[in-house]
């Protein structure tokens, strides 16, 4: 079984850099919604760093969303879906396998990205390091969690938007806890509330690792009977 | 009486707050029972001009809690 | 159906799953129910505008809070209602509770929208702000997003056998989420508003305020339940027409 998943875990990871993954497009959705800020809000660099750490999880977030759809969909159309799910690997697991290739192709890559974006939002120095870490733990929620989105909207026209609104709502503790670790308040890695935020958001992202994988294929079975 | 109306200053504030639930307990209800007409009116239509083979059919589907189709 | 097995209870359960069984005494139940909720609610108004005290701190803005508390509460027990039928729906495959779900959705929303409306109502004269971010009304707030993703499911989804299902998923998952959400909602909260602010319903509720409101939530509850079972007929008739049309469709295919 861990070699069935292992190759639906790279079939996928090809498939993403063949047909270039959404990773790249995330990526710059993430820099455009970042750089729209100060031409919304004004370039004082003071208000930019106060609202860095929330404003990059916001365009984290959002980034991370558009390309949910593409996890279940294309194997949906083609009928590798009904294929999949008559293999070896219990749906559970293939949502797991999608899940985390979503991470490795879109939430990695983001992560990336964020320090070099930080710097155009004046982010204050010692709240890299917090907010690097949070991401990194946090990010995988979002692929985990996104998956449930996809797989209760699969095979609908247009589902990417209809599960962009269903998954939101369950990213809430991800951003609280994720911008409580980067805050300026926060104290980062010494401060009481940055370490808290962290353990909260470390929570969180091992609970997504099993809702997940369970919503999902619940959600699976309920979309492909 | 008046007084009642006046509600201490803050007026606007319960009556709106009570308005409001007045109209989103009426739209809710009106909404409800409208659906419930609507769609019993068009059972009674569609059983009556679907004759009886279709009606029996349609209605052993019906009480076994399955899709017709 | 396929569920049926050797329990004789569980062989009752699935009896009164029959639409028609459910129909027909959910048909004796709706007129008393109607009278029933109007009967308290009316009561209920009685004693929350004329025969309660204003409260010595926030005046007569106190009365919001007998519409407004009832609300927050059926916001809470629609979702309830909601999830504990989808899980009935798709552990037992009771075809009723789908119904049941779809059915509370929209009442259970548009209280949600009635406790933000008159939250802000009331924070308006208490906190001089027509919004705050506070613990309460920013989870009620997020509780009406679930709602409305919940009935965009519903209407996405064609099929209907499909659409309860994921449905149910999705009331499931929420349900596990929201005292996740809450939490980190309140942790939030705490951590941007170190000093406690005015709570919602005041310092302590007076004994004579416990009527009214005890008599609000009562009456709106029982109008839930009514509102829900006239929801579920309709669903029901509305499968009925369905049916009706998928059938006609077949018998002229073949005719």
């Amino acid at each position: 079984m861990m070699r069935a998943f292992l190759a639906l875990l790279a079939r996928d990871l090809r498939l993403a850099v063949r047909l270039g993954g959404g990773g790249g497009m995330a990526v710059f959705f993430f820099l455009i919604v970042i750089s729209l800020l100060p031409l919304g809000i004004g370039p004082d660099r003071a208000l930019l760093a106060k609202v860095a750490p929330g404003m990059l999880w916001v365009a984290l977030l959002l980034a991370a969303l558009l390309t949910l759809d593409r996890l279940f969909q294309a194997d949906y159309e083609d009928g590798s879906l009904d294929l999949l799910t008559m293999g070896a690997l219990p749906l559970e697991l293939i949502v797991v396998a999608k899940a985390l290739g979503h991470w490795l192709t879109t939430g990695l890559p983001l992560v990336v990205a964020a320090p070099l974006l930080g710097v155009l939002l004046n982010l204050p120095g010692e709240a890299y390091p917090p907010m690097m870490a949070a991401m990194l733990i946090g990010t995988p929620a979002l692929s985990f969690l996104g998956a449930i989105g996809a797989a209760l909207t699969v095979g609908i026209r247009r589902g990417g938007l209809l599960a962009s609104l269903l998954v939101l709502p369950f990213y809430i503790p991800v951003l609280i806890f994720g911008v409580g670790a980067a805050d300026a308040t926060a104290g980062g890695f010494s401060g009481e509330a940055g370490r808290q935020s962290l353990a909260l958001l470390g929570a969180v992202a091992l609970a997504s690792l099993v809702l997940g994988p369970l919503g999902g294929a619940a959600a699976l079975r309920a979309n492909l009977r | 009486m008046d007084e009642f109306f006046h509600m201490g200053g803050y007026a606007f504030y319960v009556w709106s707050a009570y308005g409001a639930a007045f109209a989103v307990i009426v739209a809710l209800v009106w909404q409800s029972v409208a659906d419930y007409r609507a769609q019993t009116r068009l059972a009674e239509t569609l059983e009556k001009a679907a004759g009886g083979r279709v009606r029996r059919a349609a209605h052993r589907e019906h009480e076994t809690g399955e899709d017709a189709s | 159906m396929a569920a049926m097995n050797s329990l004789t209870a569980l062989q009752r359960f699935h009896a009164y799953a029959n639409p028609a069984r459910f129909m027909a005494l959910s048909a004796r139940l709706v007129a008393p129910l109607w009278i029933l909720s109007v009967l308290v609610i009316g009561a209920g108004l009685w004693f929350a505008l004329f025969d309660s005290p204003p409260d010595y701190q926030q005046g007569e803005t106190v009365r919001i809070m007998y519409v407004h508390v009832p609300s927050a509460w059926l916001a809470m027990f629609g979702y309830g209602v909601m999830a504990f039928a989808s899980a009935v729906g798709l552990v037992f495959r009771h075809p009723l509770s789908d119904v049941c779900a779809k059915s509370a959705a929209p009442i259970g929303a548009g209280f949600t929208f009635l406790a933000l409306l008159t939250g802000s109502l009331w924070g308006q004269p208490m906190w001089g702000t027509w919004w705050e971010w506070d613990a309460r009304m920013t989870s009620v707030l997020i509780l009406f997003f679930l709602y409305l993703g919940y009935i965009a499911l519903w209407a996405t989804i064609e099929e209907p056998v499909r659409a309860a299902r994921a449905a149910a998923v999705l009331a499931l998952v929420g349900a596990i989420n929201i005292p996740i959400i809450r939490y980190s909602v309140v942790w939030w909260n705490t951590l941007h508003q170190p000093a406690s602010v005015f709570r919602m319903d005041g310092p302590s509720i007076a004994p004579a305020m416990l009527l009214p409101l005890g008599l609000m939530g009562v009456g709106f509850t029982l109008l839930f339940i009514t509102l829900l079972l006239v929801r579920m007929r309709a669903e029901v008739m509305r499968r009925r027409v369905r049916n009706l049309r998928l059938a006609t469709a077949g018998a002229a295919a073949e005719g």
